[in-house]
C-alpha cells in the first residue's frame, strides 16, 4: 500500500512535467490543428541553453542559489517561447495554406534541425551534461515516504503555471480571441480578430511552459542530453489525448494520469517499459473513448 | 467495370507517347541492371542494394501515405518485424529465408490490424502519434526480449537460398532487391489504377467527400495500412539475410524518418518521384560522410525549405489527371484541389460503393 502510494507520489511529480508540456502541444493542436512534432525539441533546447546560462552565472556555487535559478528560469522561458515563436513566423505561418500533412513533416524536419543542431554546437553535442544545480536532499516524509522540498516546489510551481493559462484561456480578452481562432478562424478574422498574433502567442507560451519544464527537469534529474526532447514530446502528446486534446485542464489532467500509470506500469515492468506503458495507454485510451477524459464530442468540420 | 481512369481516346493501335514512355523505363531498368557489370566496388555496390531496399521500403510506405495521404511514422516497426521473424526462423529453427517470409507477412498484418482499427476511425493526424509509438514499442520488444537477442540482435543469419542458388555476394543481393523494386512498383501501378486505388485517392484528396459518396474510409485506410505493412515486413525478411546481422538499432524512428522523407521529399503518390526520393535520402549522407553530423542538420533543414516551398514533394503526383482536364476545361478553374473543394473531380471519378 505504502508502495503504491509512493508510486502515485513519484507519479503526480512526472505528471507535473508532463503536463507543462502536454499544455503547449495541445494549445498549438488547439488553434492549428497541427501536431508540433518540434515541440519537445524545444523543451530540449531550453534545457540546454539554462545549462549554459546557469553555468556562467553559477560559477564556483554548487547549490542553495534558489533566487538566481528562478531568474535564469524565467529568462529561459522568454527564450524558448521567443524560439517557438520563431519557429511559427518562418516554418508554419508561411504553411497556413498547405495540407496539414505537409506541416507535420515539416515539424519534423523542424525537430532534426534542433536535434542536430545542439548536437554540433560546441560545449553541448551528444554527451549527457551534468545540470550545474540540483535539489537538496533534504525534505519531509508522508507516511513512510519520503518527498524532497524540491519535488514539492516543482509540483506547485506547474500547479501556478497551469493555473495562470487556465485563467489567461478562460477568463481574459486574448483567451477568448484563442478560442476564437480554435473555433473558427476565417469568422474570427471577420470579427477583427488579428489571427497570426494570436497564434503568434500561442506559440510563445506554449514554448515558455515547456522552457520552465525543462529547467526543473534539469534541477531535478541533474542532467540533460540532446534526445531528451524526443521521449517527453510523445509522452506529452500522450498527455494531451489522454486528457481530450485542445482541453486545457485536460492537458494537466492527461498529464498526471499518464504520471502515475506510468510511474505505476514501470514499477511493475521495470523502467525499460515506460515508453510501452505509456502507448499502450494511448491506444486503449483511443480505443474507448477517443476524445480524452475531458474532451467534448465534437462534430468533424466538413 | 474499366480499371482504367484515364479518358485518353483509344482507337486502336500503339499509343505513341505512351510506347515512347514505356521504352524509357525499359531502357532505364536495363541501364541499372547493369551496374553491378560496370563495377567491383563493394562500397558502392552495397550502398546500391541498399537504396534498392530503401526503394522498397519508400514504394511500400508510399501506399499509406502517398495514396491514402495518412502519416506513418512508425514504418520500420513492419521491417523489423519482418527482418526479426526471418532471422529467428532461419539461425534457430532452421527455415529456409524463402519460407520465412510468409509468417513476416502474417504477423506484420495482424500489428497493422490491431493498431489501425482503433486509430483509423479518428482524425488521421492522431494515426502519426500511434505509428510513432508502434515504432518505439517494437524497437523497445526488439531491445528486451531474449529471443531477439536483446541490444546485439541477431547474427550469423544464413544466406538467402533460391533452389540451388546461393546469394551470398552484394552483386546478389544487388539482383534481388532489383527484382523486387520492379515488383514492387508494377505491384504500386497496377493498385494505383485499381478500384482500391481511385478510392485512396479519393479519400486523399477529400475524406469527407469520399465518405459522401459511399466509400468506406474505414476499410480502404485499413487495406491501404495493411498494404504498406506487407511490402515493408517482405523488404525486411530480405534485408535480415542481406545484411547477415540485425540489431535494434536499425529499425528505430530515424529509420522510419527517413522513409518518411523519401515518400515526401520525391512526391507524395507518384513512383518516380518516391524513388527519385529514396535515392537522394540514401546517397546524400554517403556522398557528405566526411559531415558528419552537420549532415543530418542540413538535411533538416532543406526538408523544412523544400516542405514551405512545395508542401507536395518534388514530383507530386496530379491528383487525377485525364479526367482532371476535362474537368478544368468545363470550370475554368484548376482541377487540382489540394485539400476540398474539389467534389466535381470526385463526383465523376470515383464510383460508389455496391449496395
Amino acid at each position: 500500500m505504502s508502495l503504491l502510494l509512493n508510486e502515485i507520489g513519484n507519479g503526480i511529480f512526472l505528471g507535473a512535467f508532463f503536463g507543462l508540456v502536454a499544455l503547449g502541444y495541445s494549445m498549438v493542436y488547439g488553434i492549428l490543428r497541427l501536431i508540433n512534432f518540434a515541440h519537445g525539441d524545444f523543451y530540449m533546447v531550453a534545457a540546454f541553453v539554462s545549462y549554459t546560462v546557469l553555468g556562467a552565472v553559477l560559477v564556483g556555487h554548487s547549490h542553495g542559489q534558489w533566487w538566481t535559478v528562478i531568474w535564469v528560469g524565467l529568462l529561459v522561458m522568454v527564450v524558448t517561447g521567443g524560439l517557438a515563436m520563431l519557429a511559427n513566423q518562418l516554418v508554419y505561418r508561411p504553411m497556413r495554406r498547405a495540407a496539414i500533412f505537409s506541416l507535420m513533416i515539416a515539424a519534423i524536419g523542424l525537430s532534426q534541425v534542433l536535434e542536430n543542431g545542439v548536437l554540433v554546437t560546441p560545449q553541448w553535442g551528444a554527451t549527457y551534461l551534468v545540470y550545474p544545480v540540483t535539489t537538496p536532499p533534504s525534505g519531509f516524509s508522508l507516511g513512510s515516504n519520503h518527498y524532497t522540498w524540491g519535488q514539492l516546489i516543482i509540483v506547485l510551481i506547474s500547479g501556478c503555471l497551469a493555473l495562470g493559462v487556465y485563467f489567461l484561456v478562460g477568463r481574459t480578452m486574448l483567451g477568448k480571441a484563442m478560442r476564437a481562432v480554435s473555433e473558427d478562424r476565417i469568422a474570427a478574422v471577420l470579427m477583427g480578430i488579428n489571427v497570426d498574433l494570436v497564434i503568434a502567442i500561442v506559440f510563445f507560451i506554449g514554448g515558455a511552459l515547456a522552457g520552465a519544464a525543462a529547467v526543473m527537469t534539469g534541477v531535478y534529474y541533474g542532467q540533460i542530453n540532446y534526445l531528451m526532447g524526443f521521449t517527453v514530446g510523445l509522452e506529452a502528446f500522450t498527455a494531451a489525448v489522454l486528457g481530450g486534446i485542445g482541453n486545457i485542464g485536460g492537458a494537466v489532467l492527461g498529464g498526471l494520469i499518464l504520471g502515475i500509470v506510468q510511474s505505476i506500469g514501470t514499477g511493475i515492468f521495470g523502467a525499460e517499459w515506460a515508453i510501452v506503458v505509456a502507448f499502450g495507454a494511448l491506444v486503449l485510451m483511443l480505443w474507448f473513448r477517443p476524445t480524452g477524459l475531458l474532451g467534448e464530442r465534437v462534430a468533424r468540420r466538413m | 467495370m474499366p480499371t482504367k481512369d484515364s479518358v485518353r481516346p483509344r482507337r486502336g493501335g500503339i499509343d505513341p507517347l505512351k510506347a515512347t514512355r514505356g521504352g524509357l523505363v525499359v531502357a532505364l531498368a536495363v541501364a541499372v541492371a547493369l551496374i553491378p557489370q560496370m563495377t567491383q566496388n563493394q562500397y558502392y555496390l552495397g550502398v546500391a542494394f541498399q537504396s534498392e531496399m530503401l526503394v522498397c521500403l519508400a514504394l511500400g510506405l508510399n501506399i499509406v501515405v502517398g495514396y491514402a495521404g495518412m502519416l506513418d511514422l512508425g514504418f520500420a516497426a513492419f521491417f523489423a518485424i519482418g527482418a526479426y521473424t526471418t532471422g529467428i526462423l532461419s539461425t534457430k529453427e532452421h527455415w529456409s529465408i524463402v519460407a520465412s517470409i510468409a509468417p513476416g507477412v502474417v504477423i506484420a498484418v495482424v500489428c497493422a490490424l490491431i493498431i489501425g482499427f482503433p486509430t483509423l476511425r479518428l482524425r488521421s493526424d492522431y494515426l502519426a502519434v500511434v505509428t510513432l509509438g508502434f515504432g518505439e514499442i517494437i524497437q523497445t520488444i526488439a531491445i528486451n526480449l531474449n529471443q531477439t537477442g536483446g541490444p546485439t540482435g541477431i547474427y550469423a543469419i544464413p544466406a538467402l537460398t533460391l533452389g540451388s542458388i546461393v546469394v551470398d555476394s552484394n552483386t546478389g543481393y544487388f539482383y534481388v532487391f532489383f527484382v523486387l523494386v520492379v515488383v514492387f512498383a508494377l505491384f504500386s501501378t497496377r493498385l494505383r489504377h485499381s478500384r482500391l486505388g481511385r478510392a485512396w485517392l479519393c479519400i486523399r484528396e477529400d475524406e469527407d467527400a469520399a465518405k459522401a459518396m459511399g466509400i468506406n474510409t474505414n476499410h480502404y485506410k485499413l487495406y491501404a495500412y495493411t498494404f504498406g505493412a506487407v511490402l515493408g515486413s517482405i523488404t525486411g525478411s530480405l534485408y535480415a539475410p542481406a545484411l547477415t546481422a540485425i540489431s535494434p538499432a536499425s529499425f528505430g524512428f530515424s529509420e522510419s524518418l527517413l522513409i518518411v522523407m523519401a515518400v515526401s521529399i520525391g512526391g507524395l503518390g507518384s513512383i518516380w518521384g518516391v524513388m527519385f526520393g529514396a535515392l537522394v535520402v540514401e546517397i546524400f549522407p554517403e556522398v557528405f560522410r566526411s559531415f558528419a553530423q552537420a549532415r543530418l542538420l542540413v538535411f533538416g533543414v532543406l526538408l523544412v525549405i523544400l516542405m514551405v516551398v512545395r508542401p507536395r514533394g518534388l514530383f507530386p503526383e496530379r491528383a487525377f489527371h485525364g479526367i482532371g482536364t476535362r474537368v478544368r476545361a468545363r470550370l475554368g478553374r484548376p482541377a487540382i484541389a489540394l485539400s476540398r473543394g474539389s467534389v466535381a473531380e470526385v463526383l465523376v471519378t470515383v464510383p460508389a460503393e455496391k449496395p
